[in-house]
């Protein structure tokens, strides 16, 4: 394709009280997956594909965790923005609504 | 955490018969009835959570892998089951592909950690594809039971 490869990053941390579970996970990759570039998501110890809810939720990362989200392909600066707010509005889960 | 910790060994099946979601989260948690996990008085109340949170999102994680959960106030601990669906279950997974191997979890609604715990559990062991592969075409719980044990032994818990 010849088209440039950007490689933008930038910190998020889980502020859902439940964690980084799988609801989360799932909208997580399912936007992942509307683009084009690699995301990955990073912590201490991992570097898992953000685009497989599978690979995040081996993170088991619970609230207040701090990730770094990395993007690298030709749309990499409107996924990161995309990725980032997921995780600002912390995946619109204000209220705890899992289970009963 | 492994899987020891939370899967109830008597309520595995290896063959479910149901061919729709709420049809094997009906037949799981009958069979943690039915060990002795969960109390009788509660399957419909479980059931019917489980549903709920389907609702609001399928557990269907990919690789023909479902993770179907509720937190429920009748549990003290974290409460499991594995089940194999042969001909695989339509689970609206974000890969579209059938489910055949499901893990249906209860957990008390006051710990959020070990939950996360279990589906990371969960989830790094079926990364590993011969794992995955393995459980489906099991041939019996023991099967299934030993499957479970031998990645137990194996994990090193992160």
């Amino acid at each position: 394709m010849g088209s440039q490869e950007d490689m933008v990053s930038r910190e998020v941390v889980v502020g859902m009280p439940q964690g980084l579970h799988a609801r989360p996970a799932d909208q997580l990759a399912r936007e992942a997956r509307k683009w084009q570039s690699r995301i990955e998501l990073l912590n201490d110890t991992q570097r898992v594909d953000g685009k497989s809810i599978l690979e995040v939720l081996t993170l088991a990362a619970e609230a207040g965790t701090r990730l770094i989200v990395e993007a690298t392909g030709p749309d990499a600066h409107e996924a990161l923005e995309a990725i980032g707010v997921l995780f600002d509005r912390n995946f619109n889960e204000q209220e705890n609504t899992e289970g009963r | 955490m492994k899987f020891s910790d939370f899967v109830a060994t008597d309520a595995i099946r290896s063959h479910v018969d149901a061919g729709t979601k709420e049809g094997v989260i009906r037949e799981m948690t009958q069979s943690l009835v039915n060990a002795g996990s969960i109390a009788a008085a509660d399957y419909e109340s479980i059931v019917k959570a489980i549903m709920k949170r389907e609702d609001l999102g399928s557990t269907g994680i990919g690789r023909g892998v479902a993770v179907p959960h509720t937190k429920h106030p009748s549990v003290s601990r974290l409460v499991g089951t594995v089940a194999v669906s042969h001909s695989g279950v339509d689970f609206e997974s974000l890969d579209g592909e059938p489910v055949q191997l499901f893990f249906l979890l209860v957990s008390p609604p006051d710990r959020p950690g070990d939950h996360l715990r279990a589906l990371e559990n969960i989830s790094r062991q079926l990364r590993d594809e011969t794992f995955c592969r393995q459980l489906k075409s099991a041939k019996g719980p023991v099967d299934i039971q030993h499957l479970l044990e031998e990645a137990d032994s194996h994990g090193v818990a992160s």
